[in-house]
């Protein structure tokens, strides 16, 4: 947590360094599944990396533990958070919220549905979250939404009864809303249509644009070619520790 | 724990949200003569945090929110308050009409039965009522008129301000408890189980009121429930409990997510999939 | 003290002895309930054995009492424990208020203003005024000692909201040296004010729940009310029909099985020494007025007899 005098276009905004990852399951013996082991990573400002690998190699439990949503067993994953870097892996729960309110945003596979909250909230609460007023946020949520094709008419109901693909779109919607110089995606086109893709895709080169640093996993080859600048390679392992 | 180990290197690491916690818990223990109610409970709580505390029937943890609040003598421990009035507070040293005054003021308690926690024999206006006029409302229009302000924020018909909560469905009475208690902006509210024993449509509904007005007043909050679906939505971190003690903690996504400890595995394997 | 001092009156001295110790207590703390270890009295619980206690510790020799049950001298209630107190103690008693030094009553402060160095005793049912919103024993008495009296709001929260006004008429909850908070007995509301700064010493003593409190003279007590809604004492739109006093508080009276009224003092010493003063009501010349006015009489013959 120091302050870093690097100019802006080559700051790097993640620093992931010597990362490990075991899930132990109880339930199931204490079976032990070793993910990964002195994993080192570092994005740039302004820069797309997606995680490549084929599956089981612990790409989106890699993204899980930059968001600190998975925890690590060793390493660190330090996030310019303002002018300090804040480790994720061991900072206290209120700095981490803190981070993830104001400095990344995680686009998950799937929307968590909250009960009776219409859609339209569902994309604004980070800017409220954010500190932006309740106007502000519902009308940029509204152009975000209307981008990427969700019909008004749907803004005021709960996103429960969606379609998976309008789900994914209120997710992508709920990521993007808050102009958040972090990004981690997860798969956010797999269930979307070409159209819908190509919104996807523009806003994720407008966030680059604007300076965010972007890790995703992304499916398709296609997607992958758009928008990474670089691919970070995880190979499987195969021993049990 | 790590997380201990990042805030010792830099305690100014985020100002906005460094500043002295609301509540530090340590070492806190209580038994009921030979039986363990909880024990080595330390945490601490900073403003606007939702802490939820989860586990099984009688692992600790309606104990151990008797002793936060300061309704229960623990046998070990002491529970740090930083009053907004009085500054840093030994909660079970204060004499008891500040705790009292706490209660009514900077604290508020939600039980899990309505009807322990509402006065059955009067109107709903005079239940939300009771707290401002206990810390000296004496404008009858005034306290009327706060009275159908929060009904309305709790979502019941303006038209009920008269009548008793005896009639009053449990939703309702849950709704009206959770005025009750709000109605004076306390900081630091405890629940007790605040979504048990009511309908899954009507539990879903004041989920999600609980949590617009947590997050819209700001207030810190520690909820027991059972219920990991509740915890997921309205607690930011977890401590899960089992035969008094916390056996796991962390960010409520991380607990929930990629729980660590067999009995949170246990836990959240048997629940979830509901 | 002579040595027959020891034994006057019904109560034996170590229990006179005892009162009066919570008696000063009481007078110590103005409107806190203290515990006395109450007696069995010859009268059932209900008919003023906590006043009765109070005034046998401390009626003397020389004391004049007058007693007195809604004002009036004359009901069974008052004519029993006065004759009582006649019989163990042999005091003077009279029915005119400035006459008396003692005055045992129940549910009614006289109309004639009571001055320094008399004694009002007040006889109570109920001495717990959070008793109707708090049934725990345990519970009031940390209200009290917390000064915890919000509940006693939300009582009247309740009427306002049930009745558009305060609609509590009698027992209406004071608060007693900015201290305690408490019952007045059931007397009417229209009392109250009488009872604030008064010149003269007022005790309380409840039978069955064994309590005794106390207003010591001078002492402020103000009912409890709301901003928007003040405290306001009962008024009627009427004169006494015997004595036509517009001041007092009234009786309505009802006369015959026709609708016949009469709206008269309840305070029947006060109506009674305004008559005999020439006062004289809108009514005073009616057939139900001479028939009320004879009954009051036979009753006067009989307490004549009774003082006898």
């Amino acid at each position: 947590m120091t302050h870093d005098p690097t100019p802006a276009a080559a700051r790097p905004m993640i620093r992931a360094e010597g990362l490990g990852k075991t899930f132990v399951l109880h339930t199931q013996g204490g079976a032990r599944i070793p993910v990964f082991e002195g994993l080192d990573l570092t994005v740039h400002a302004g820069e797309c990396i997606g995680l490549h690998g084929p599956s089981g190699t612990g790409k989106s439990t890699l993204l899980r533990a930059l968001y600190a949503n998975y925890r690590l067993d060793t390493g660190h994953v330090w996030v310019r958070h303002g002018p300090d870097w804040v480790d994720m892996a061991t900072a206290p729960a209120r700095v981490v919220l803190d981070v993830r309110r104001r400095t990344v945003g995680h686009v998950s596979q799937f929307l968590r549905v909250i009960p009776r909250v219409p859609a339209l909230d569902v994309v604004a609460e980070p800017l409220r979250l954010r500190g932006a007023s309740e106007a502000e946020a519902r009308a940029r949520a509204g152009a975000l939404l209307t981008r990427l094709n969700i019909p008004e008419r749907l803004w005021s109901l709960a996103p429960a009864t969606f379609s998976g693909g309008e789900q994914q779109r209120v997710n992508v919607a709920r990521g993007f809303v808050a102009d958040v110089p972090i990004l981690l995606l997860d798969e956010p086109t797999a269930s979307l249509d070409n159209d819908n893709r190509d919104v996807v895709l523009a806003l994720i080169t407008e966030a680059k644009q604007a300076g965010a640093a972007v890790v995703g996993i992304f499916h398709d080859a296609a997607v992958r070619a758009a928008v990474c600048d670089r691919l970070f390679t995880l190979t499987p392992r195969t021993e049990a520790a | 724990m790590t997380a201990a180990c990042a805030a010792t290197r830099d305690p100014q690491a985020v100002p906005a949200t460094a500043a002295a916690p609301l509540l530090a818990v340590e070492g806190l223990g209580k038994w009921y003569g030979p039986r363990l109610g909880c024990r080595d409970v330390s945490f601490t709580l900073h403003p606007g945090e939702v802490l939820g505390v989860v586990g099984e029937s009688g692992s600790g943890k309606t104990t151990l929110l008797g002793c936060l609040s300061g309704g229960l003598t623990p046998t070990t421990g002491r529970v740090a308050y930083h009053s907004e009035a009085w500054g840093p507070a030994d909660v079970h040293a204060l004499p008891e009409g500040r705790r009292r005054l706490l209660m009514r003021t900077e604290w508020g308690f939600v039980r899990q039965n309505p009807r322990d926690g509402l006065r059955l024999g009067v109107s709903a206006g005079a239940n939300i009522g009771e707290r401002p006029m206990a810390v000296g409302a004496r404008h009858y229009g005034h306290i009327r008129a706060r009275a159908l302000d929060w009904l309305s924020r709790v979502e019941i018909d303006p038209a009920r301000l008269d009548d008793r909560p005896a009639s009053f469905s449990g939703g309702m009475q849950q709704r009206l408890q959770i005025a009750r208690v709000l109605v004076n902006g306390p900081r630091l509210v405890f629940m007790d189980e605040p979504t048990g024993g009511l309908d899954v449509s009507v539990q879903a509904r004041l989920l999600d009121l609980l949590r617009d007005l947590v997050a819209r007043l700001g207030l810190s909050a520690v909820i027991v429930t059972h219920d990991l679906a509740v915890a997921r939505l309205l607690a930011h971190r977890l401590m899960v409990m089992k035969d008094g003690r916390v056996v796991e903690e962390g960010l409520t996504d991380q607990v929930l997510d990629d729980p660590h400890h067999p009995y949170t595995q246990l836990l959240v394997s048997s629940v979830l999939q509901a | 003290m002579s040595a027959d001092a020891i034994t006057f009156g019904y109560l034996d001295d170590q229990t006179k002895r005892m009162i009066r110790r919570a008696l000063l207590k009481a007078v110590a703390i103005p409107g806190y309930q203290v515990p006395f270890a109450g007696r069995e009295m010859p009268l059932p619980y209900g008919w003023g054995t906590g006043g009765i206690q109070v005034t046998a510790s401390i009626i003397g020799r020389d004391d004049v009492l007058k007693v007195i049950d809604q004002g009036a001298d004359d009901t069974t209630n008052a004519v029993s424990i006065r004759r009582f107190f006649r019989r163990v103690t042999g005091v003077a008693a009279t029915e005119k208020t400035a006459e008396a030094t003692l005055i045992q009553t129940r549910h009614r402060i006289p109309e004639t203003p009571l001055t320094t160095g008399q004694i009002l005793i007040y006889q109570v049912p109920i001495p717990e005024p959070l008793r109707s919103m708090e049934p725990r024993e345990t519970e009031t008495r940390k209200m009290h000692a917390l000064a915890d009296y919000g509940v006693m709001h939300v009582k009247l929260y309740e009427d306002i909201a049930r009745h558009g006004r305060i609609a509590t008429a009698y027992d209406y909850p004071v608060r007693v040296n900015g201290r305690h908070v408490m019952a007045p007995s059931p007397i009417p509301k229209f009392d109250n004010p009488k009872m604030h700064n008064a010149p003269f010493l007022q005790l309380f003593g409840a039978g069955r729940e064994k309590r005794l409190y106390a207003i010591p003279p001078y002492t402020s007590v103000v009912s409890l009310d709301f901003e928007d809604h003040p405290f306001e004492v009962q008024r009627w739109d009427r004169v006494c029909d015997l004595c036509g006093a517009g001041d007092s508080y009234l009786d309505e009276v009802v006369t015959d099985d026709t609708g016949g009224r009469l709206f008269v003092c309840s305070d029947s010493e006060y109506c009674t020494t305004r008559r005999d003063a020439g006062h004289r009501g809108p009514a005073a010349d009616s057939t139900a007025a001479g028939a009320l006015g004879a009954t009051l009489s036979a009753v006067a013959r009989d307490r004549t007899e009774d003082r006898a």
